[in-house]
């Protein structure tokens, strides 16, 4: 809409923690970011860096207790999503925000036919008729690419193989044509190349229906192709942020670098060793006072273990958590100029 | 070249138990003798009334002289006390036993059901309220709230909408009928509590699966979300949970019958010809034998046909 600039949604110092026996976990601790409509938006981070918790927040799906919201907004088309009722937040699941989850073998209800399945969601949302929702769903069935879908509609979850059921998943979750799509690792759990078919049908479903997109996801390989810009997650704080090229070609935070540097390149370093990142990711029960990524990195100064770094801003749009993040990006820039250079 | 490709029908979790349940063969055993069951008691008093003038409550006019005749052709399983046909009084009888069997675990069945999973699904502070109350009513023996409530609100002091249902179903103001209906509800207001533990504790290992993350996501309600998504999943264990409920209302309601709580005459059920018979069975046996065989043979096919739907439903745990 014209008065947010576009912007379909903005999640300002987004805080969810978690009480648990073993303390307060901050799973997320103050995020910020902008989508803005038609666009899509990478959300990379290791396993246990919140970038679920940050989408289940935006669904207000957090269990609470444990959980719970503690701090920031999420403003969507320009609703206070935290401040609705829940029922009007039922509103807005699977109508205007939807989700796809990482493993379509569990997603779907087991007992339930892809039918019914299909057709609730128009039936809640859309008020449509039983015939309506049952047309609507071999529609969209076909739209996702699955042949003969008059008849496959009629089946059970577990006679589709992983690919189908989360293209069935794709399907129910476009039913109503939602403003944004979440979609929160979507290919983990296939293979290889059925990977590059669910990602192709997102991408070309995201150009015919001018949804937004978040793209969760641990793969870097994933988001180079399909995104606009790109958040860094790790231990619930936003690391770095970036437009999708500028970030994969000049990194401005030695997490991202490392990030970049771990996937492999079958073409350079035959022979030699995979890189990893050094150690693990922190407990986000106990998280030190200074940079929660000092242990790990290759350039930690005595200052990083002392005091938290500053969100620095490089550019227009390219943020960067780190007391050097200035000296990473130049770093970075050198290199680029040297490998084109050597190309 | 795809025109000629079959079309696969899809086997739904059902009929693959179906498959698997008639493979076993007690369980067949009990599915056959219920249906034969079921259908002589639904027919059977009227076919004999037609056939033999025979009924299984009015004492006939010559009762006096047929009073306790052993089994002949006329009368395949003798008479009773008040010379009334055995068979059509087994039958009657049977009608009564069944129906407080089945209407009973339905009873329990839409409590309990509903119950265990609002517990299990909302949880925390809810759950644990809703399940110290089952705890507490656990505590106290199930056949002691029975008596109680029977013998409070039984015979005069019958509650109002109990006498509306037995009026309704059964016909105006029937005192016993009324009693036979506080009996159905007493017996499944004791029997929903195994039930609600048994469905709260599936929809515990339910909940937290992406499925119903999935469903939530698509703004189904929580109402939506317990009986559209979890009850469905929950069937299985419920099924056979039912079916081994059946015989042990039935077993309690002989038991109460037995002891003068339960069905009265002229109504008949299997506990109550039972009872009459017993104070005969040195010199006419066949008034205890008959409705104690019959009653044994239904409960035999039930526990058996429970224990098969068990093994159909539940994959893993059964035997090759």
């Amino acid at each position: 809409m014209s008065e947010n600039n576009g912007t379909i949604l903005s999640v300002s110092d987004l805080k969810t923690y978690f009480m648990t026996e073993d303390g307060v976990v901050k799973a997320v601790d103050g995020i910020s970011f902008e989508l803005k409509k038609g666009e899509t938006l990478g959300i990379v981070g290791e396993s246990g860096s919140g970038k679920s918790v940050t989408n289940l927040s935006v669904m207000r799906l957090i269990q609470e207790p444990p959980g719970k919201i503690a701090g920031g907004q999420i403003v969507f088309d320009g609703i206070d999503v935290l401040g609705l009722p829940i029922d009007e937040v039922r509103k807005i699941r699977g109508k205007r925000i939807a989700m796809i989850f990482q493993d379509p073998m569990t997603s779907l209800n087991p007992f339930l036919k892809i039918s019914k399945q299909l057709m609730e969601v128009t039936q809640l949302h859309l008020g449509h008729s039983k015939k309506q929702a049952y047309d609507h769903a071999v529609k969209m069935l076909k739209m996702v690419g699955i042949s003969d879908a008059e008849e496959r509609i009629g089946s059970y979850p577990h006679e589709f193989s992983g690919g189908m059921r989360q293209r069935v998943m794709i399907a129910m979750a476009l039913s109503c044509d939602p403003e944004l799509l979440i979609a929160d690792e979507p290919t983990t759990a296939l293979d290889v190349t059925i990977q590059a078919q669910i990602l192709e049908l997102i991408k070309d479903l995201k150009a015919r229906m001018g949804t937004s997109v978040i793209l969760i996801t641990h793969d870097l390989g994933v988001v180079a192709g399909m995104t606009d810009k790109i958040v860094v997650m790790y231990a619930g704080k936003v690391f770095e942020q970036a437009p999708t090229r500028e970030l994969f070609a000049t990194p401005a935070n030695p997490y991202t670098k490392g990030l970049l540097k771990s996937v492999p390149d079958p073409a350079h370093e035959q022979g030699n060793p995979l890189y990893q990142i050094p150690g693990l990711p922190p407990d986000v029960a106990h998280l030190p006072p200074g940079c929660p990524f000092a242990d790990r990195c290759y350039r930690v100064e005595e200052i990083c273990h002392r005091e938290f770094p500053p969100f620095v801003q490089i550019n227009e749009n390219h943020h960067s958590l780190c007391h050097f993040a200035n000296e990473v990006y130049e770093e970075s820039k050198k290199e680029k100029l040297a490998t084109d250079g050597h190309r | 070249m795809v025109e000629n490709v079959e079309i696969i029908k899809g086997t739904s979790l059902w009929r693959d138990a179906w498959k698997r349940l008639l493979k076993n063969k007690l369980a067949v055993f009990g599915l056959v003798v219920l249906a034969i069951m079921a259908l002589l008691v639904i027919f059977g008093p009227e076919i004999i009334y037609l056939t033999t003038g025979f009924t299984a409550d009015g004492i006939p006019e010559d009762g006096n002289l047929i009073k306790s005749f052993p089994p002949s052709l006329i009368h395949p399983m003798g008479t009773d006390e008040a010379g009334r046909d055995m068979l059509a009084r087994v039958l009657q009888g049977g009608r009564i036993s069944l129906m407080v069997g089945i209407i009973s675990t339905f009873v329990s069945l839409i409590v309990g059901v509903s119950y265990g999973a609002i517990a299990g699904y909302l949880g925390g502070r809810i759950d644990n309220l809703m399940m110290r109350v089952v705890d507490m009513i656990y505590a106290i023996p199930y056949i002691l709230i029975v008596i109680v409530l029977l013998s409070v609100f039984g015979g005069q002091n019958t509650p109002g909408w109990i006498s509306f249902l037995s009026d309704t179903f059964g016909g105006a103001g029937n005192q016993g009928l009324s009693q036979i209906f506080m009996l159905f509800f007493a017996l499944g207001l004791v029997s929903w509590l195994t039930m609600a533990r048994v469905v709260r504790g599936q929809v515990l290992s339910l909940k937290n699966q992406e499925f119903v993350v999935a469903a939530k996501a698509t703004g189904v309600s929580t109402f939506g979300i317990i009986f559209r998504h979890l009850v469905p999943n929950t069937l299985g264990p419920v099924i056979v949970y039912a079916t081994l409920t059946v015989p042990s209302v039935m077993l309690t309601e002989a038991f109460l019958s037995y002891l003068g709580l339960g069905v009265q005459a002229p109504f008949a059920s299997w506990g109550s010809l039972a009872s009459d018979g017993i104070r005969n069975i040195a010199i006419f046996p066949w008034q205890l034998i008959f409705p104690g065989l019959t009653m044994a043979l239904t409960l035999f096919s039930l526990n058996f046909l429970g224990d098969g739907l068990r093994d159909a439903l539940d994959p893993q745990t059964r035997k090759f």
